[in-house]
């Protein structure tokens, strides 16, 4: 009983002894007065997701750098705070609290659909600007204060439904992931876009994470009389359907979405499979645009790395904030998100507009995979 | 005697919820350990109920996220859906989350508590990921990228209370007549099928108690995050629980709440040290556990609180 007791006691006074102490808060309304403004970002840096996060994160530093070497947004100098979330959603509203701890007044975050959603929930009752450079899901942009630089999954699908078929393709054979969002909210909205166009889907094969035979799909696809193949899927699984694919015989046109962004690496850089496949995707690095060329080799010294498209949508949302600071010549929270949607960002993954709705209207990029490199279409 | 026990107790949990209200109500508490109460708040509940299969009744469950993942689906589809307010809306949903996660439990303690020990780890490890498959490819349910819509309601005042009521529940279950019972099957199955337990009614008794509590944990979760990922249940959150349980002492139920708030601020604690936090945590969970297990520190401990040595847990 007395042992009950004491360790009663010592919970109370541990609970208490945690909590107490570690209150710096109240930062966030005078930040701005030393003339400079706290960007926080929010990414996986460790984890299975890490070099989505990593790639964000180094993507709006050199953002950061570049606009405060020019002078800053109306002279305020930028900040960037950028905390871990692990790919879990627990953790990145952990991350979000601790930003606004430290003066965030806006967020560039988070990397991942699902962290995005959880961290809007949070944000929209403090009204502070989020724009997730990465997040497709339809739902990170459902509060008004939430905005987003890249597509969205079924507006991929429905912009490869509208390609496929200016290029005269009828028949198109489609192998998804059938357990992956992404992947299948590109699936549904091809499917219903391509059939509206007036075009089938001759063979409509899925697969779950984690397989790597691909066989009974393909040899379906082989009889099925399709024209072309798209597949709305991550770049692993793209290097084992195109090599079983031509073990079987098969040589048809490939077409794919954004996930392919990294394929070549992964069959080695022996794309003799894939010559001539065409994905969507918001950023080529071996684009000849001299922004991207910048871009991409301030990016190679200074992490030894080559940038992906989480790199380009960070630099791009750290941009959209500088833009919406200088057009509401103010950093109130209502001012920033209300000229959101009276910017253009000539950003990196093209040149971009955002409806109230926190949706981006910019134009999709097309790559073409030829003789081992990426190159623009 | 018993009654002045629980009088303490009460005291006790009513004194620190002044503390908490005061010190988020004057803004001592920082925003980011004000968000960390209902996170608290859920991992107490869940290693507190899971606590009650280990410590108690003496088997390995690793399923835990699996209960937990019933009941916050089964409460959050109650709420996505359903108009009431938010204060009748809650209250309903924690129920149906808590009902769900135990109709789950009578399933899978029926015939899987025939089975004892690594076997019964290695069903109830089965349970979890069938659970969080089938949540994958449900679409009514929001498949892969999760359950989303939820309100943002719950808050740490529902934590808390919810917490001490899982407490209260539970450690009054103990020292009952029911849990003696429970205690006695840990202690000696052979014993006490002897002396005339039930010990298959007792089994599941836990079972489901437990797994009732990980589904309003499981709610309480949901409405925390505004999102359900079935990938967020998967065997690491069963081992995280576990391993609250364990740090805390098994049968020890201040040690499962010490562990759970413990387990829970550290890693944001340590958010300072950048990379090397999950070496740090790492290492800080070795220490932790040798401190509270290695007979030369558990005897430095007593002599600190001053504690004669007991038989027993």
């Amino acid at each position: 009983m007395k042992l009950n007791r004491i360790l009663a006691l010592l919970t109370a006074g541990l609970m208490t002894v945690s909590f107490a102490g570690c209150g710096d808060s109240n930062a966030g309304s005078d930040a701005a007065e030393g003339g400079t403004f706290k960007i926080g970002g929010i990414g996986p840096l460790t984890g299975d997701a890490a070099s989505y996060g990593t790639s964000v994160k180094n993507g709006a530093q050199i953002a950061v750098d570049e606009i405060n070497a020019a002078g800053g947004a109306n002279g305020i100098q930028l900040e960037l705070l950028f905390e871990d979330d692990e790919c879990d959603e627990e953790k990145s509203v952990n991350a979000y609290n601790t930003l606004m701890d430290k003066g965030a007044q806006a967020i560039v975050g988070a990397t991942t659909s699902g962290c995005s959603i959880a961290v809007s929930a949070a944000s929209v009752n403090d009204g502070v600007l989020q724009i997730t450079p990465s997040g497709s899901a339809a739902d990170c942009t459902k509060t008004d204060n939430a905005f987003r630089i890249c597509f969205t999954d079924p507006l991929q699908g429905e912009t490869m439904a509208q390609y496929i078929t200016d290029k005269g393709f009828k028949n198109v054979a489609v192998i998804y992931n059938n357990g992956d969002e992404y992947s299948k909210g590109i699936h549904d909205a091809f499917s219903a876009k391509f059939t509206e166009l007036g075009g089938t889907v001759v063979t409509d094969e899925s697969f779950t994470t984690g397989d790597v035979d691909f066989n009974t799909q393909l040899t379906k696809i082989k009889s099925s009389g399709a024209d072309c193949i798209f597949l709305p899927i991550y770049y692993t699984e793209v290097a084992y359907i195109t090599d079983q694919a031509a073990a079987l015989g098969i040589s048809l046109p490939y077409f794919g979405c954004d996930g392919w962004d990294g394929v070549i690496k992964q069959l080695n850089g022996d794309t003799t499979n894939i010559n001539g496949a065409t994905f969507l995707t918001p950023f080529i690095s071996t684009d000849s645009d001299p922004k991207i060329q910048n871009f991409v080799e301030t990016y190679k010294t200074s992490y030894n790395a080559e940038p992906d498209q989480f790199a380009a949508d960070g630099y791009d949302a750290v941009y959209a904030i500088k833009l919406a600071i200088e057009k509401a010549g103010d950093t109130a929270n209502e001012a920033l998100i209300a000229a959101m949607t009276q910017i253009t960002v000539d950003g990196l993954t093209g040149e971009m507009t955002f409806d109230a709705s926190g949706e981006p209207t910019k134009s999709a990029k097309v790559a073409v995979i030829q003789d081992g490199a990426y190159t623009a279409e | 005697m018993k009654n002045k026990k629980n009088i303490v107790y009460a005291i006790i949990a009513v004194v620190i919820f002044i503390v908490l209200f005061a010190l988020v109500n004057a803004g001592v508490l920082s925003r980011k350990y004000e968000g960390l109460l209902v996170p608290i708040g859920v991992n107490v509940i869940l290693a507190v109920s899971l606590n009650l299969i280990v410590g108690f009744l003496g088997e390995l469950s690793l399923g835990h996220a699996g209960f937990m993942s019933v009941g916050a689906y089964a409460g959050c589809l109650f709420t996505v859906h359903s108009n009431l307010p938010v204060m009748v809306e809650l209250p309903i949903a924690f129920v149906i989350g808590g009902l769900a996660a135990a109709i789950f439990g009578l399933i899978i303690g029926i015939p899987a508590l025939r089975l004892k020990g690594d076997y019964l780890a290695i069903v109830t490890l089965g349970f979890g990921e069938i659970i969080r498959s089938v949540f994958n490819s449900l679409d009514i349910l929001g498949g892969s990228g999760g359950l989303k819509g939820i309100d943002k309601s719950s808050n740490y005042i529902m934590a808390y209370v919810l917490a001490v009521i899982t407490v209260l529940v539970i450690a009054n279950l103990i020292n009952s007549k029911h849990g003696r019972a429970i205690k006695s099957i840990r202690d000696n199955v052979i014993a006490a099928e002897s002396v005339g337990v039930n010990v298959v009614y007792y089994k599941i008794l836990a079972f489901v108690l437990s797994a009732f509590f990980a589904g309003i944990a499981g709610v309480l979760y949901g409405h925390n995050l505004a999102i359900l990922k079935p990938a967020t249940f998967d065997f690491n959150k069963s081992i995280e629980i576990l391993v609250m349980v364990v740090l805390g002492g098994m049968g020890s139920i201040p040690g499962s709440i010490i562990a759970a708030v413990i387990l829970t601020v550290l890693p944001e604690a340590m958010r300072s040290l950048a990379d090397y936090r999950m070496l740090f945590y790492a290492v800080a969970l070795i220490v932790m556990m040798l401190f509270s297990s290695n007979p030369a520190l558990v005897e430095f401990r007593q002599r600190l609180f001053g504690k004669k040595k007991r038989g027993g847990k």
